[in-house]
């Protein structure tokens, strides 16, 4: 088979530790090809090896039948190797038709840029894609979705003969998704090449050809897609055999525990109404409890959790702690009735990224670190050793910045503050978004080992197995509003799913 | 007391290796200095330097705060020229009640910040430039535009004039206790971590139960209390509160604390290497001023600034090299 990309034996060490050793990609001209593994695997580095970030240690890289001589992100561009980023790198406030032509517009007497033109090429690309939009508009007055697709149509318009999209179905819904798989085929038919890097394996098997499969800075397998099944693609990026996987469940929580005695009442919300987005809610949370929060974007999972943490104003209803006293009305005083928030926007509401492991994991216990407004350091020090192990966090040590981890491991630092501060309520926003399959189980085997010490556990997630395993009881929500609620055992995603469905029945 | 381990160079300055450029710019400019000039190293020389850019450092260190907020202060000279105005007036009953008088006000102002930006919700950016405006016609109204005698007879000026036990003016003594007490609150305290965390993320900061209006409030408070130390030393130091001074003295401070390789967005700062900062701007004047007194070559005061601000350049340029040179050091992908 003909190779348009040819990566092998690439070595890399970052400070001297190994990041990649003998890494290998292989991609052919005109395949959408899959590249998986953990966090920390070493997916990105690759990438960015390629694309001309970094520069490799060792290896040999060729590019259309020649070696490579790339060394910065616009020489990749040039040998028609287009990156499309998680974050997207483009200019929301500036008209369509400038982000895709910025840099390369058409020109008239050499110096004029030729707007007519201009616009006139942005449209027809776009159109191949079976979009229509006015090209004149600024970019961020349209969907994440549409704004994905600019960015590809960028790629496209330069020639672009490898076009590598890191994650790019993680904020669109399932009809942009669809859209966006669209223009992944339509590249494949004209020739293009797609690197596809996702944590969502599903969407592999529906337009990926083969897949590439990373583990601790080595590629471990190279494989055409067909035939394989999800199981053997976690196996490999685990390093373990499928059929243990199988007997142990998706999830670390395990099949259902409703047969554990629930414990006193932590936590009672009555008509609790926020605004539009959340009204009449109510919830009773006993120690050694995990309630689900099930519905689509926006049905008001996160409002829910916004109210009890003390975020949000309640415009009616009450939530009463531990049986008696009235709701906190403030995050700090949540966290000082023993509430931990760990929040969906790990990035924006989360970590605190220049600050240090060891600053990030204490911020919320610091009142009770603190002595006569001077922080006990050497508790704290004690304090983040402890959690470091206890969690299996990998960092090079306590003072790296938490910018520099994986997102598992950020992930893992965020639980690790809440935990730390010794909470009787647990509020987990899609708590293992974004991290590998590794990290996932471990986490969620953190909260497990949790809740059976008694902590109240108020889970939000979109991953529908994990909400199926974990939950004793889900609260079903659309438009704000309780629609149902499920109890374990008894929950299979069926049921949820039917559920959901009902609910999207009701809000036609 | 203090923190358990001992200080170690090496690790401070792989921990921080943005201030690693002023360290190494400070270090080179006194050698420079010490092997090229006979009377640099010497006791009147340190004195009256550190005495002359003590108002810069304290007000260097005050800016540090807010600009570690993400916020910045863009009054504080015009706060330290209307404070040298009050420190003149309340001169006579002694520096015991000037100081704490122009201090008060100084806080004033920095209290009218604060309020504007949190009650308000006015960017810091326009609420410190309307407060700049202010303060600067304010001190002309209650001096009349005329520079301010302070009342001789009292011990007012000891406090830029005079040296404590004989050996460092007081107004180096009294700044340096402000930047040790800074330091102590930036390094081991929980609002020192605070306001580190509202420049690193304001959301998340609320979301994890900080007290972030209270350190916001604090850091503008702070520096408003910084320009009137400022004011207290330059009506002392000059003998007369000068209502027209302070002008581009809230630039010299905002480079100072970048010197330092405080990050303009927040959330990473150092108190001591915005002294070395402000230390270093001063030094660049001093070292010319010997240069002039040699005779070989002469500078006039437009070319001193034209070469602090290529030195300045230099420095950051330097800065940025050490920073890109460890972006490539993640350990992850």
């Amino acid at each position: 088979m003909a190779t348009l990309l040819n990566m092998s034996g690439i070595d890399k060490a970052f400070a001297g530790v190994s990041a990649l050793s003998g890494a290998s990609l292989d991609i052919a001209p005109g395949e959408v090809h899959a590249l998986i593994g953990q966090n920390g695997a070493g997916k990105s580095t690759l990438i960015k090896i390629l694309t001309g970030v970094y520069r490799r240690d060792g290896g040999t890289v060729q590019f259309n039948g020649a070696d490579s001589v790339i060394s910065s992100p616009r020489g990749a561009q040039e040998a028609g190797i287009a990156t499309i980023y998680q974050e997207l790198n483009l200019v929301p406030l500036r008209s369509v038709t400038e982000n895709v032509m910025m840099g390369y517009e058409p020109k008239r007497f050499g110096v004029l840029i030729n707007w007519k033109e201009a616009h006139r090429r942005t449209r027809e690309i776009l159109t191949q894609f079976g979009i229509d939009i006015d090209v004149r508009a600024p970019l961020g007055s349209f969907s994440t979705a549409i704004q994905q697709l600019v960015a590809i149509a960028r790629a496209v318009s330069l020639d672009a003969r490898l076009v590598i999209m890191d994650e790019p179905t993680s904020s669109l819904d399932a009809s942009e998704v669809s859209v966006l798989f669209g223009v992944v085929k339509s590249l494949r038919d004209a020739g293009v090449s797609v690197l596809y890097v996702s944590h969502f394996l599903d969407e592999l098997f529906e337009i990926c050809d083969r897949v590439t499969t990373m583990r601790d800075g080595r590629t471990v397998d190279c494989r055409d897609i067909a035939g394989t099944t999800k199981l053997d693609l976690i196996a490999g990026m685990l390093g373990r055999d499928p059929d243990d996987i199988e007997q142990a469940g998706m999830t670390e929580f395990g099949a259902s525990s409703a047969d554990v005695d629930k414990g006193a009442v932590l936590l009672k919300a009555e008509g609790v109404s926020t605004g539009p987005r959340l009204t009449g809610f109510d919830m009773v949370l006993h120690r050694g409890e995990i309630i689900g929060l099930g519905g689509l974007l926006g049905a008001g999972r996160t409002e829910a959790a916004r109210a009890i943490f003390g975020v949000d104003r309640l415009v009616q209803g009450q939530i009463d702690v531990n049986g008696f006293g009235a709701a906190p009305d403030t995050p700090a005083a949540a966290i000082s009735a023993g509430f931990g928030y760990l929040t969906e926007d790990r990035k924006a509401e989360g970590i605190i990224p220049d600050m240090s492991v060891r600053e990030n994991l204490t911020l919320a216990l610091l009142p009770k670190l603190t002595k006569n407004g001077q922080i006990d350091r050497a508790r704290e020090r004690e304090v983040v050793a402890h959690y470091i192990k206890a969690l299996g966090i990998k960092t090079a040590n306590m003072e790296q910045p938490i910018r520099e981890l994986s997102g598992g491991n950020q992930q893992k630092v965020l639980l690790a503050r809440w935990l730390a501060i010794d909470p009787d309520v647990l509020i987990l926003d899609e708590p293992t978004r974004g991290v590998d399959v590794g990290a996932k189980r471990e986490i969620q085997a953190i909260i497990r080992d949790s809740v059976a010490k008694g902590v109240g556990v108020l889970l939000i997630s979109s991953e529908f197995e994990e909400i199926v395993e974990g939950a004793d009881k889900i609260i079903v929500l659309n438009e704000g509003r309780i629609i149902t609620e499920l109890t374990n055992p008894g929950i299979t995603e069926d049921t949820l799913v039917r559920a959901l469905a009902q609910t999207e029945g009701q809000a036609a | 007391m203090l923190d358990t381990d001992a200080f170690d160079l090496r690790k401070y300055l792989s921990r921080n290796p943005q201030s690693v450029a002023v360290w190494v710019a400070l270090a080179a400019l006194i050698l420079f200095g010490l092997l090229r000039y006979d009377n640099f190293g010497g006791a009147y020389n340190i004195t009256s330097f550190l005495n002359y850019n003590s108002m810069f450092i304290v007000i260097s260190v005050g800016m540090c705060f807010v600009i570690m907020t993400g916020g910045i202060d863009l009054s504080v000279g015009s706060v330290a020229a209307f404070t040298s105005v009050i420190a003149a007036y309340l001169s006579p009953y002694g520096i015991q009640i000037a100081l704490p008088g122009a201090v008060l006000a100084g806080i004033g102002f920095g209290a009218i910040n604060a309020f504007s930006i949190i009650a308000m919700r006015i960017p810091p950016f326009i609420a410190t430039l309307a407060t700049m405006l202010g303060a600067k016609g304010g001190a002309l109204v209650i001096s009349d535009a005329q520079t301010i005698s302070v009342d001789w007879g009292s011990n007012f000026t000891k406090m830029g004039m005079e040296k404590a036990l004989n050996i460092l003016p007081w107004s180096i003594v009294v700044v340096a206790v402000v930047v040790v007490a800074l330091w102590f609150v930036l390094e081991k305290t929980t609002l020192g971590r605070t306001v580190l965390a509202i420049g690193g993320g304001a959301d998340a900061s609320v979301l994890m139960g900080l007290k972030v209006n209270r350190a916001t409030a604090f850091v503008y408070l702070l520096s408003g209390g910084c320009a009137g130390l400022a004011g207290v030393i330059l009506a002392s130091g000059f003998g007369a509160g000068q209502p027209l001074e302070g002008i581009g003295w809230e630039l010299s401070a905002i480079a100072s604390v970048v010197v330092g390789g405080t990050l303009l967005t927040g959330g990473l700062g150092s108190v001591t290497a915005t002294v070395a900062g402000a230390l270093l701007l001063g030094l660049v004047f001093n070292i010319l001023n010997f240069e002039n007194g040699r005779g070989t070559i002469s500078f006039s005061a437009y070319w001193q600034m034209v070469i602090r601000g290529g030195f300045l350049f230099a420095v950051i340029l330097f800065q940025a090299r050490v920073m890109s040179g460890r972006t490539d050091r993640k350990v992850q992908t």
